[in-house]
């Protein structure tokens, strides 16, 4: 097990050098900086006069070779923890995405124990009694959630919670308790809200662990253990839940690592339609105007957290299973 | 008799069929698969002469036509005698702008219809982009009338027609982006699972790292590049390139898994020892023997194409609006006040994406399903 996990995490860290480079490339492709869009949006004012642009490009490290601000990026996100800053708002990137982050996550880890209490209990319905009524919603259902794109989702649930319930949507607390302090009424608040990103970004998961469950289950079912423990009086309950669900149960374990990359891509789309205070709007504002120290450490971080959490699944995986430890 | 019965001669020979033919009865079972090769190839044929399926021309805004709802199309009219007449039409309506609230409605004109009928006159365009014709599908007999059949915009401008029109840029984003999938997620996955190595391995870490990213902040990044001063067309193509950047690697993986269960095949290895090199063993006796399977996987990375073209549009950072696609239509409806005031600008579009990834996540299962000779 600890060969194992060695030689995960030293895959690992190619894997991370990579996300890096890739995030920064990425946001250092659009022709001009910042400060093109800065003097463009003063133009109207006067503009950006030239010696100003040139001191700020000193200070950023604007306009050198792609390497060097790379390096000076990197090595100050290693050593001294400094994400740079961002330039629309003028503040250090450090103070403001740990709390969106941290709600992206939550709101993820929340979305994935959800998917798994509907896609666990549905998936072994639909197998064991296969062809029945509830399969073939279990199905219809399924199609559904992969048909629907997630914003789609967001906007008819708001819809009809705006139209029929008369519910104030968008946002994760009513407008009385933005800022107040923490309270029992406040953390209901919260709840009434949070609900529905975690439905609208678990659906499609949902709908996928179903089916992936259901042809598990289906794959063991009818193996001649079943018949075996049966013939000896097994409840069949019992029967079900101690073999073939267990059996069964191992991919679904896998799956976490790509349904995490899926679900905090989910959270993204879907905070922005609903104006969640997550990284979705954040980061979308961020591209647009190329502030590109605060969008390449969002992506940075995003991606890194995900690459963990794939990590920490394929270990889950590894020590409930050790054909893959040995392997 | 000296001509043979057909049948007889049936029974007499029978017929063998290929693995296409065999394939292709098994797929006829499956009926809701069956049912979605008709729809999809309806939508794309809806794609291919969108301007005559189009009631209204795709920019034509009209000022008395903002935000106005659906209208209903209505079988019988009556004339003034009382007696009713068979003639499809729509009620004809005027707007009412309430002075306090500026808020507008439309009200029906009583007495007054706009006949409509198949194959009638319209704006002008060009078939195909090479033969001039003004016939379109369905819509109303006099040209100057105009009918919302879907409702329109905040322009006037008529939603039916524009995502009939938009259904061009949607449904070949999937087929070129899958097309570009195919190349890369076969030559990769195929090198990959042909010399295994530390080919194979490069390449296994490769599709990893790309599949740990989540793919909407990659996306964003990216999309967020393009110039908003690009030309349409080169917007399309990158975009396209985007959206098709982690559909192969699904497609690598399972061409790779093809080519290591192949390898060792028997009949793949007297084709090595007859002499043939390492081509003509991939091109005259691998890739055949997978040729189906990679079809079904390709129908299905469509849907998925179509989907993130359309999340990405709606950011507003995909396709831009000149170019009309059912992500661009749906970005109109992207603020709850507006859905709210025009729920058809939300309902009709959302609606046409969700038939068509329905369909074609159908139509791939069900190909799936056929291709799979060990499916019961």
């Amino acid at each position: 097990m600890l060969g194992f996990l060695y030689r995960r995490i030293l895959y690992m860290i190619p894997t991370v050098f990579l996300v890096s480079v890739v995030t920064f490339l990425i946001i250092q492709l659009p022709p001009g900086d910042y400060l093109d869009t800065l003097a463009a949006e003063l133009a109207d004012q006067g503009g950006l006069d030239e010696a100003t642009a040139q001191a700020l490009r000193d200070q950023y490290g604007l306009g050198q070779p792609f390497y060097v601000q790379y390096y000076k990026w990197i090595t100050g996100i290693l050593f001294d923890w400094n994400f740079g800053i961002s330039f629309e708002k003028n503040v250090p990137v450090n103070d403001l995405i740990w709390d969106r982050l941290g709600w992206t996550f939550g709101i993820s880890i929340l979305t994935l124990l959800f998917i798994w209490i509907v896609a666990l209990p549905i998936g072994i319905y639909s197998a064991v009694r296969k062809y029945s009524v509830g399969d073939y919603a279990a199905t219809f259902f399924g199609f559904i959630g992969l048909a629907v794109p997630n914003f789609l989702l967001a906007l008819v649930m708001m819809y009809i919670a705006f139209k029929y319930f008369g519910q104030s949507v968008g946002g994760l607390y009513s407008p009385e308790y933005i800022g107040a302090p923490w309270s029992w009424d406040k953390f209901i608040d919260l709840l009434k809200h949070l609900w529905m990103p975690i439905v609208v970004v678990g659906t499609s998961g949902a709908a996928a662990l179903i089916r992936i469950m259901r042809a598990n289950l289906l794959d063991e079912i009818y193996r001649p253990y079943v018949v075996t423990a049966r013939a000896k009086g097994m409840s069949e309950f019992q029967l079900l839940m101690r073999y073939p669900v267990r059996v069964a149960l191992n991919p679904f374990v896998s799956t976490i690592g790509w349904i995490l990359p899926t679900l905090v891509s989910g959270e993204i789309i879907v905070a922005v339609v609903m104006n969640l205070p997550t990284t979705g709007p954040l980061l979308l504002r961020a591209l647009l105007v190329q502030d590109m120290y605060l969008a390449g450490s969002l992506i940075l971080i995003v991606s890194l957290l995900t690459v963990l959490g794939t990590l920490i699944s394929d270990l889950l995986l590894a020590w409930i299973d050790p054909r893959i430890r040995y392997q | 008799m000296t001509i043979a019965d057909p049948q007889t001669d049936d029974v007499e020979a029978p017929q063998l069929l290929g693995p296409w033919a065999l394939m292709w009865r098994k797929f006829r079972r499956h009926r809701v698969a069956y049912l979605s090769l008709w729809l999809v190839g309806f939508i794309y044929v809806l794609a291919l002469f969108g301007d005559f399926f189009a009631p209204e021309k795709l920019d034509d805004t009209n000022r008395r036509g903002i935000f106005a709802p659906p209208q209903g199309i209505h079988l019988f009219a009556e004339r003034e005698d009382g007696s009713r007449v068979f003639q499809l039409h729509a009620k004809a309506r005027k707007v009412q702008v309430d002075q306090a609230t500026m808020r507008r409605s439309y009200v029906e004109v009583p007495g007054e219809i706009i006949p409509l009928g198949f194959f009638v006159d319209g704006y002008e365009y060009k078939l195909l982009g090479l033969i001039p014709a003004n016939t379109h599908f369905f819509g109303p007999k006099d040209p100057d009338d105009v009918v919302y059949f879907f409702g329109a915009d905040r322009l006037g401008r008529d939603i039916l027609s524009r995502i009939i029109i938009g259904t061009k840029i949607s449904m070949s984003i999937g087929l070129v982006g899958v097309a570009i999938s195919l190349v890369i997620g076969v030559s990769l996955g195929g090198l990959s699972g042909y010399y295994g190595g530390w080919i194979d391995n490069l390449i296994q870490r490769l599709i990893e790292f790309l599949r740990s990213i989540p793919t909407i902040p990659l996306w964003m990044g990216l999309a967020a590049a393009i110039p908003l001063g690009w030309p349409p067309l080169r917007t399309y193509l990158v975009v396209t390139i985007i959206v098709s950047m982690i559909g192969w690697t699904s497609l690598a993986r399972e061409v790779r898994g093809k080519f290591l269960s192949l390898r060792n095949e028997d009949f793949i290895v007297a084709a090595r020892l007859d002499g043939l090199t390492d081509w003509e063993v991939i091109r005259k006796h691998m890739i055949p023997s997978f040729s189906s399977h990679i079809i079904a996987s390709l129908t299905l990375a469509v849907p998925l194409m179509i989907l993130a073209e359309t999340s990405l549009s709606f950011l507003g950072i995909g396709l831009q609006p000149p170019i009309v696609s059912w992500g661009t239509l749906l970005k109109e409806a992207q603020n709850i006040r507006t859905i709210i005031e025009a729920p058809w600008l939300l309902i009709a579009p959302g609606t046409m994406i969700v038939i068509a990834v329905l369909a074609l996540n159908f139509l791939g299962d069900g190909l799936r399903d056929a291709a799979d000779p060990h499916a019961h």
